[in-house]
């Protein structure tokens, strides 16, 4: 099933196709035999490719589509409708901005701007280096320190626009601290 | 359904139909106009979303709407009463509060079907009444091979959806996304080679009442006919 839809698509489509993606294309048409191919298992489908890849690839919609045998318009419909579904893989720093009422109230809409703005990525977007991904939650429990923001599984309380912009810089630095550490092992051992 | 025939009084015309027909083409069929954007005479399952066509039905405690009203015998319905003007019109506000179309650079300009019910509604196509919801998209989408699509004129009400259902080739098209988001998707339009297949259909571009939908070629003829008469006209004062 796969290699027909590889086969279908244009040269610079298929480059556009990396390893990684190819490889959770690969692994979710062998879990797909699992499912009984009906209609009615097209949500459980997708919500077992989303916990286990993390993400819904484009070309799984349509291994999807064509396994349960539904149109993929109206599988990507259906995608779409539900936000517990993403269609970039996570980053290795998830960011979920919070915008439940109480983070709403106190202006949770603009700390994701801000994000948007500073990542220069929407809302459900990953970087290019695949090192940040930015989400928008309902509610994360913390209303008290509102507006909040989940970076990978450390809450960030009373947010602000400078602070967005700590965040991301305390990330780079330690990103950069990481690199050099492990330079200077090689260094050594080496 | 039976085929008994019945007399029903809309606006105090006597009117006859056949017993269980939808109320909204039985008007149609004799002159008394309703306005509706999403629904299609071909529909045996009208949505009833736009709420344009709403009527006020003796005996009934509050509005229908008519595209989803069956016929019966003795029924007394009134299309143009204040309240229903006033309640067809609240419906209109809402729907063009999100939509942002530019009529003069329009193709469906003369011939789109909003513009026609905002003249019966007597409201104009941009409503001071509500704020007005930018909608977060491009002005177009033409990932499709075949298809143009403009966002922010569409009305989403559905009727693409219907006819591509009804598509022997099984459908491309539906709504995606939700709520405030929700638009029409071609999903897979730039990794579905079936997608071209759209070039012999159309049938969504034929049934848009808006110019939200059209065929890339004819977009692109009509775009190009536009500013040719802008350059003209500037080039006139001078």
């Amino acid at each position: 099933m796969l290699e027909q839809i590889l086969a279908s698509l244009d040269e610079s489509e298929r480059e556009a196709i990396d390893e990684e993606e190819l490889q959770v294309l690969e692994r979710v048409e062998s879990e797909l035999v699992t499912f009984p191919s009906e209609p009615s298992h097209l949500l459980p489908i997708l919500q077992h490719i989303q916990a286990r890849h993390g993400y819904l690839p484009k070309l799984a919609l349509r291994l999807v589509a064509d396994y349960v045998g539904v149109a993929i318009g109206k599988v990507y419909g259906i995608a779409t409708f539900y936000n517990q579904f993403r269609f970039n893989p996570p980053g290795r720093n998830p960011i979920k901005v919070c915008l439940g009422t109480a983070c709403h109230v106190k202006g949770g809409d603009i700390i994701l701007e801000n994000f948007e703005r500073r990542l220069g990525i929407r809302e459900g977007e990953t970087t290019a280096d695949r090192e940040y991904s930015l989400e928008r939650v309902a509610c994360i429990g913390c209303c008290a320190l509102a507006p909040a923001v989940v970076v990978g599984d450390k809450v960030e309380a009373y947010v602000t626009p400078s602070k967005v912009e700590g965040i991301i810089t305390e990330i780079e630095v330690r990103k950069e601290m990481a690199a050099r550490e492990q330079k200077k092992n090689e260094t050594a051992n080496g | 359904m039976s085929e008994k025939i019945v007399t029903i009084t809309v606006d105090g015309k006597k009117i006859t139909a056949p017993e269980g027909a939808w109320l909204l083409p039985v008007c149609l069929e004799h002159d008394i106009y309703i306005p509706s954007l999403c629904w299609l005479k071909e529909m045996d399952d009208p949505p009833a979303s736009c709420r344009l066509c709403l009527v006020e039905i003796e005996g009934l405690p509050e509005p229908v709407a008519s595209c989803r009203c069956p016929v019966r015998e003795g029924m007394v319905v009134r299309t143009n009463s204040d309240e229903i003007l006033k309640l067809r019109q609240v419906a209109f506000r809402l729907l063009v509060s999100t939509n942002d179309g530019h009529c003069n650079t329009c193709i469906a300009n003369r011939s789109c079907e909003l513009q026609q019910i905002a003249k019966f509604l007597h409201q104009p196509l941009r409503t001071k009444r509500l704020r007005h919801i930018d909608r977060d998209y491009p002005e177009i989408i033409d990932d499709h091979p075949v298809l143009m699509y403009e966002p922010k004129k569409c009305v989403l009400c559905g009727r693409c959806v219907y006819v591509c259902s009804q598509n022997e080739r099984g459908y491309k098209l539906d709504f995606a996304k939700r709520g405030m988001d929700t638009i029409i998707s071609f999903y897979g339009s730039d990794i579905d080679p079936a997608a071209k297949e759209c070039a012999d259909c159309l049938a969504c571009t034929e049934i848009c009442p808006v110019g939200a939908l059209s065929s890339k070629e004819k977009w692109r003829r009509f775009i190009a006919e536009v500013r040719l008469k802008q350059e003209q006209k500037k080039q006139k004062p001078s």
